[in-house]
């Protein structure tokens, strides 16, 4: 059964601490979590401040960032590739086919995603607290670290729904890091590999792993969201 | 009572109650008169109990008074040299999703209070509404009661000199309200102008200065407490005191 063979080289790849595996699945989680990370620095407070600001074309900032949720990977990583190739404006970085490449093109992936959910999340917020605000004469920007940190129980949700976008695409990293042994292969780009080499029980390994950590980073966040919120009511 | 280091305290002669005046205010929503237009000054020393039935726009008056929402005609304004101090207690409590404590030292420092003063001030202030068990709890699984005294400390550690209450006790049980009304007793001791809206008849008796009626979205009668109850002049205020049923 090429199942259960499958079953038994991800088990084997584990537990045997396959130097390789482990070194593609540090990187993955590096590239996954920095660009997380970045996006959501920038991400969440525009996401507030949206919520936050009337302008003219607010409507149309909310559209783009909701139709960006669904930008496809690809079109991210030929963007970034465009940019960052040696004839691109940002060529002179030299940073085409290195790990940095696949983060910037998955805070592209990310960053919509986190925007846009956070722009929800901070409006309904804003809805509920708005009188008590304009009561205890709070400008907009002060009430922007209120709303983030009041939300943080929804934005952790929306995190994970950032992380799981970033971990599971290939497009974006396959075309700006260039799928190199030891310097840009992830899990994803390494199970097209695989597949395309014909190793399916590899591939299939490869994925059950990834699975497997896509789940245990999730299920760690609930747990912690969770008990929090509990405890806050 | 603990005595609290704050400024604005006890309103004395030479430190009078800030006046309100509405002049010729209203307000309208897609075109429908929802209240005024009305004139009137709150000066003395209160506490005012704004009263009415359902929908008299009693809400809407002390949103409008406070500057929560602006008239569509007409003009609100303090009759002292610059706005004073404002704070507002909710009918249903809006609180952060934080420890009791941490809402107090918030609303401290959106005040711009000193960081090193704001924690004793906020453990003062909930000493005083006997809260410090619960300064560690999420305010948001507190009871109804303590939620409201809560939202009452929060007021309290501002020190305003106008406090804004809008139906504050009509979801609580008899203890928690004999709290609120202590409460509010305690601010307009201590010199804050009450301005205060309920549609409870007893509770009127128990805390008000003056009384300003609404119904219909119209004042009918700005009177001190006593004519009020005793002698009320318009006849829907008669009709409001005699429990009858008024629209």
């Amino acid at each position: 059964m090429e199942n259960n063979n499958a079953l038994y080289v991800a088990l084997s790849l584990v537990l045997n601490l396959d130097a390789t595996l482990y070194q593609i699945v540090t990187l993955s989680l590096q590239v996954s979590l920095l660009a997380v990370l970045i996006a959501a620095v920038i991400g969440f407070p525009l996401g507030a401040a949206v919520a936050l600001w009337r302008f003219p074309g607010r409507g149309g900032v909310i559209i783009a960032l909701n139709a960006m949720m669904g930008l496809p990977p690809v079109v991210a990583g030929l963007t970034v590739y465009l940019l960052l190739s040696r004839a691109g404006p940002l060529g002179e970085w030299g940073l085409l086919f290195t790990p940095s490449a696949m983060v910037i093109a998955q805070v592209v992936l990310v960053l919509p995603i986190l925007a846009a959910l956070s722009r929800q999340k901070v409006e309904e917020l804003l809805g509920e607290y708005r009188e008590q605000f304009i009561s205890l004469n709070m400008s907009r920007r002060r009430m922007m670290p209120t709303l983030l940190w009041d939300a943080r129980f929804a934005l952790l949700t929306v995190l994970l729904a950032g992380f799981g976008r970033a971990s599971a695409e290939v497009g974006a990293v396959m075309m700006v890091g260039g799928n190199i042994e030891g310097v840009t292969r992830v899990m994803t780009t390494a199970i097209v590999l695989e597949t395309s080499k014909g190793d399916l029980p590899l591939a299939l390994g490869l994925g059950i792993v990834l699975l497997t950590l896509v789940m245990l980073v999730n299920a760690g966040a609930y747990v912690v969201g969770e008990l929090t919120r509990r405890r806050m009511g | 009572m603990t005595s609290l280091n704050v400024p604005l305290m006890t309103g004395t002669a030479t430190n009078p109650l800030p006046s309100l005046r509405f002049d010729d205010v209203a307000f309208r929503h897609q075109g429908k008169l929802l209240l005024g237009p009305c004139s009137f000054t709150l000066e003395g020393t209160g506490p005012t109990l704004v009263m009415g039935p359902n929908g008299a726009g009693k809400s809407l008056l002390l949103r409008l008074a406070h500057g929560l929402i602006s008239p569509t005609q007409g003009r609100v304004s303090w009759l002292s040299a610059e706005c004073p101090r404002q704070a507002m207690v909710f009918q249903q409590p809006v609180l952060l999703r934080r420890s009791a404590l941490a809402n107090l030292v918030h609303a401290l420092a959106v005040n711009k209070t000193p960081r090193k003063t704001r924690l004793k001030l906020a453990l003062e202030a909930l000493a005083r509404f006997g809260l410090t068990s619960c300064a560690a709890t999420p305010a948001r699984v507190l009871s109804g009661g303590e939620q409201q005294r809560l939202a009452l400390a929060r007021a309290w550690a501002l020190s305003p000199s106008v406090l804004f209450l809008d139906e504050p006790t009509s979801a609580l049980d008899p203890a928690a309200t004999k709290a609120v009304e202590a409460a509010v007793q305690e601010f307009h001791e201590r010199g804050t102008r009450i301005v205060m809206t309920t549609h409870d008849l007893h509770q009127a008796r128990r805390l008000a200065g003056d009384v300003l009626f609404l119904s219909g979205g119209k004042v009918r009668e700005h009177t001190p407490a006593a004519s009020f109850f005793n002698a009320p002049t318009s006849r829907e205020a008669q009709a409001f005191i005699a429990g009858e049923l008024i629209e």
